[in-house]
């Protein structure tokens, strides 16, 4: 790394002495061949700088494809290409115009390798050349990178570039990409101080890290101002550290509650004690994969809105799988809840081993489409978007459901049954209809709870497994039989969960949440919210 | 609860796969056959992974078979299914060994597994190849390990990363699930970092449970740690289902590879298969082989196996490759004996030399142990891994490691006069304890 800097700057102010203008683009061109006779990855970085050091916007694409692992060079001639995958072969397109210049098969070129370090090297090299870029987004992120990695040789092409910046939100970044180098540089003490104050108030933890490794060694003044800035930042990011927590607590909350959910049906409400119920979150993952197969061989345009497709099929598929599990089995066993358990565990035993069977037993792989990949920042709270989704989705599936059941004939019919089933009987409803239709719609939900959880989760025949003994947990933490309670369940569950996780890790976390669930049940045997009334005596 | 669950687990699932298993196996025994056990698991969790081994044994006996056979017989493939039991992978172990008399057994994934059929092989006086990187502390007579050893994976690994070119990292994070293989090496790891100068400061060690799938407080822990000032890394033991979400956890949280890289010990093409790679661009892994080695015996092993599984999109992993090696070797030291019994086969095995498939020669030492190149490679967008350090020799298996004060003293040796898999150098005697 020091190397590459020293090989870098050397070259950079040979480069400023001979020429100020940039370079003509036979000399591009001569240093893009080096390429080809550079052995290993110091001697490709030495390139990279070189490139660097012409200043010329134009050595972007080269090195841009070069950390993408897209620069080639053929075999017959030596000459460097950028390569566009095609189906069987490789386009290749001239370094600097990016035009097209040939074809070529996999076997007659090779590709020039790239590690991590070299990566990082053409990051930096990227950062100076694409301070001037004209989308703002592309500044905004050579200014975080020249952050990150300060150079006292930054400072120059910083000034200008702050001076040409029109937009106030990137010249704040600008600035703070400058200060950052000041403090690498040798520039007297009252600009570093007057940099401290302006990475302190940025408040951070890469603000942390500079400030870190500049602390460790500078002079006294700079170093005092230094750890003051830290200690500030640090006190602000454990009050973000707190929140960020209650956020992954809902987070997680919003997992439990969707795997939850259709359970809070199928053993809240009709008291069957299901153990296929991970099963259906499986089928419904598996559904999201098989859409997706579908559309990226036949309708690659509609990849983003996979998810929106899978929805009411994964609800189909779990309902009806469901429906047959009812009608085929747990008919049979109302009132026996130890076989109704065994025989549902036998069907989830056949369920992932047929998946197995037809899928194979490896991990099948659900892309996450655009709008949920990411992530973005609240103050110093990173927020994913997966997480976001899942959590607006969970809750979406909670109101519909709380409608369907309170607001709905059907909603009625079933609490009716549930609450007391021969005299709903009498009433004219037909309640083994009822049943099967309770079961398939919370087989369903669990099936659309599938589509959400294959975006975070394994879509293995196993993905079930690891859901059921939490569902059950926040049922029976939530009350039986109230869908309040496995809403409060899930998310009381999931903050106590993430606040105990720091402190106590994750392996004597969940043990301790046991206990306490444990305990809990002991004082109050039927949960959070205790249901009143005759299903509780029957 | 939980108990109750997994008691009842255990049950169905051990006769339900009881009973498949009664009905597939042929029970006929020939005497024109040379039987080979396959004890991998077929359903439950670790089905994922062991299937596919089942899947290159049965290759590589077809192969064999192809060829003639061996000592002028046919081998015949017995596979049983321990259901990832591992109570039952002993009970397998045994109805292998002494019903259907197999001539030698390859399988187990997991150490306890392993630890569970130890018994029986050595009691039964039979043969187990066993194919997975693991935490050492362990010589068997019985035993013939293929995968790697620590100081063949985790030691180079942390070498690399320590060096310029894998970014001269200062701080580390050991980040495991909760079992065996992750507590020893990362036991032996932190024993290493602080004998290269590494302070205890600079070193944090989380464990997670198995299939854990809600990484965002480790995550941002890994981004808290890594935000020092110093080059931060990770080191994964993470096992198997749990590193899906753990890599779409650093994928969203933007952790990219080259500000904190994840190298890990246990993530191979397979496991990658279930993922889009494109975000995790350049984090590591270090194994003994990888899909992307450009060598004809490769090149040929990949062509056999999609032909034989009839799908061009199934990899190949590191634990293909030791079965791979381990099988030769076993067909190789037999036709040196003359005979497939156990006894002379163990003698013949040691210093049998078989090539791999990454342009060399495998060599079976007197410690069960072999001798394998290590590579580190990077993930790359299209799944595969890009060969980016490889030791320039090969690297022979130390069993007991020399950075655990328990077996510092202890090495193994199944020749004649020694004949110990734990023999304490210091003590002069034979019998020395590992650290588990």
């Amino acid at each position: 790394m020091n190397l590459f800097r020293a090989i870098g700057l050397t070259l950079l102010v040979l480069l400023a002495t001979l020429s100020s203008s940039g370079a003509s683009e036979a000399d591009l061109r001569g240093i893009i061949a080096k390429f080809a006779t550079a052995k290993g990855f110091s001697e490709t970085g030495a390139v990279v700088h070189e490139l660097a050091a012409t200043g010329d916007p134009a050595v972007e694409r080269p090195l841009a494809a070069l950390a993408d692992g897209n620069l080639y060079i053929r075999k017959a001639d030596s000459l460097v290409f950028v390569g566009k995958e095609t189906g069987d072969g490789v386009e290749l397109l001239d370094p600097l115009s990016g035009e097209k210049s040939a074809d070529a098969a996999k076997d007659d070129i090779t590709k020039i390798k790239v590690n991590n370090t070299l990566r990082r090297v053409i990051r930096d090299a990227l950062g100076t050349l694409t301070l001037g870029a004209k989308d703002p987004a592309v500044r905004i992120a050579a200014a975080d990178t020249m952050f990150k990695t300060p150079d006292a040789a930054n400072i120059e092409p910083l000034d200008t570039a702050i001076a040409n910046e029109t937009l106030a939100s990137v010249k704040a970044l600008l600035e703070q990409a400058r200060a950052a180098s000041v403090l690498v540089s040798d520039r007297p003490d009252a600009d570093k101080l007057a940099a401290i104050a302006l990475i302190g108030a940025r408040g951070d933890r890469d603000a942390v890290s500079l400030l870190t490794s500049v602390e460790a060694n500078a002079p006294d003044a700079v170093r005092e101002a230094a750890t003051a800035a830290i200690r500030n930042i640090n006190s602000t990011l454990a009050f973000w550290d707190a929140g960020q927590n209650i956020w992954y607590g809902i987070s997680l909350g919003s997992v439990l509650l969707l795997a939850a959910i259709g359970l809070a049906i199928t053993f809240g409400v009709m008291g069957v004690i299901n153990m296929a119920h991970g099963e259906m979150v499986m089928l419904g993952a598996y559904t999201t994969f098989v859409v997706q197969q579908v559309i990226r061989t036949s309708f690659p345009g509609l990849f983003d809105w996979s998810l929106v497709i899978a929805l009411p099929l994964a609800f189909l598929v779990a309902a009806l799988v469901g429906l047959a599990i009812e009608r085929g089995v747990i008919r049979f066993l109302y009132g026996r809840p130890l076989e109704t358990l065994l025989a549902t565990w036998g069907v989830s035993l056949i369920l992932q081993q047929a998946v197995r069977s037809i899928f194979g037993p490896t991990n099948q792989e659900v892309g996450n489409p655009s709008w949920m990949s990411g992530s973005f920042n609240v103050g110093q709270l990173a927020i994913t978007w997966n997480r976001l989704w899942i959590l607006v989705f969970a809750l979406s599936v909670f109101a519909v459901l709380l409608y369907v059941m309170k607001r709905t004939p059907w909603g009625l019919q079933m609490r009716a049954v549930t609450a007391n089933r021969r005299m709903a009987a009498s009433m004219g409803i037909r309640t083994p209809w009822v049943d099967a239709l309770t079961f398939a719609l919370g087989s369903g939900i669990a099936g659309i709870a599938g589509v959400a959880l294959s975006q975070i989760d394994n879509v293995s025949p196993n993905l079930g497994r690891g859901y059921i003994i939490d569902s059950f947990m926040v049922v029976v933490f939530g009350g039986v039989g109230n869908l309040w309670g496995t809403l409060v369940g899930a998310f009381s569950l999931g903050i106590v969960n993430k606040f105990l996780e720091p402190y106590a890790g994750a392996v004597l976390g969940k043990i301790v949440v046991l206990v306490l669930i444990i305990l809990f049940i002991q004082k109050r045997p039927r949960g959070l919210f205790a249901l009143k009334g005759r299903a509780v005596e029957a | 609860m939980r108990g109750n669950f997994s008691t009842i687990t255990k049950m169905f699932s051990a006769s339900v796969v009881a009973a498949g298993l009664l009905m597939s196996v042929p029970a006929r025994a020939a005497d024109d056959t040379i039987k080979v056990g396959i004890l991998h698991s077929l359903s439950g969790t670790m089905a994922i992974s062991e299937t596919t081994l089942k899947d290159a044994m049965l290759m590589l006996i077809d192969e064999q078979n192809a060829k003639g056979g061996l000592l002028g017989k046919k081998l015949e493939a017995v596979v049983v299914d321990p259901a990832s039991n591992w109570p039952l992978f002993a009970e397998k172990a045994r109805e292998l060994i002494s019903k259907d008399k197999v001539a030698a057994v390859f399988g187990c994934w997991t150490s306890v597994s392993r630890k569970s059929v130890l018994p029986v092989f050595s009691e039964l006086d039979n043969i187990l190849f066993y194919p997975v990187q693991y935490e050492g502390e362990e010589s068997e007579r019985n035993v013939f390990y293929t995968g790697a050893a620590p100081n063949q994976q985790a030691i180079p690994a942390v070498d690399y990363l320590m060096s310029e070119d894998g970014g001269s990292v200062k701080r580390w994070v050991l980040e495991g699930t909760d079992y065996v293989y992750p507590r020893t090496t990362n036991k032996i790891l932190e024993a290493y970092l602080k004998a290269k100068g590494v302070a205890a400061e600079d070193i944090m060690v989380n464990y997670t449970p198995f299939g854990f799938s809600d990484w965002q407080t480790e995550v941002s822990a890994i981004k808290k740690f890594g935000s020092a000032g110093k080059k931060t890394a990770v080191v994964s033991t993470v096992n198997g289902d749990a590193n899906v979400p753990f890599y779409k956890e650093l994928g969203n949280q933007g952790i990219k590879a080259e500000d904190i890289p994840v190298m890990a010990f246990s993530v191979g093409e397979e496991e990658l298969a279930g993922l889009d790679t494109a975000p995790l661009v350049g984090h590591l892994a270090a194994w003994n082989y990888f899909e992307s080695v450009d060598t004809p015996e490769n090149k040929k092993f990949i062509a056999d196996w999609h032909k034989f599984i009839k799908n061009d999109k199934r990899t190949t992993n590191d634990p293909m490759e030791a079965h791979y090696i381990g099988f030769n070797m076993w067909v190789k030291a037999v036709e040196k004996a003359g005979t497939t019994d156990p006894d002379k086969v163990i003698d013949a095995m040691i210093g049998v030399s078989v090539p791999n498939l990454t342009g060399g020669y495998s060599t079976m030492m007197p410690n069960h142990h072999i001798t394998k190149p290590v590579l580190i490679g990077e993930i790359q967008a299209d799944g595969q891994f890009e060969t980016v350090s490889r030791t320039p020799g090969l690297v022979m298996g130390d069993e007991w490691s020399d950075y655990l004060p328990d077996s510092k003293d202890l090495i193994s040796d199944w020749r004649a006069p020694l004949s110990c898999g734990n023999f304490n150098v210091a003590t002069g005697k034979c019998g020395g304890k590992g650290t588990n």
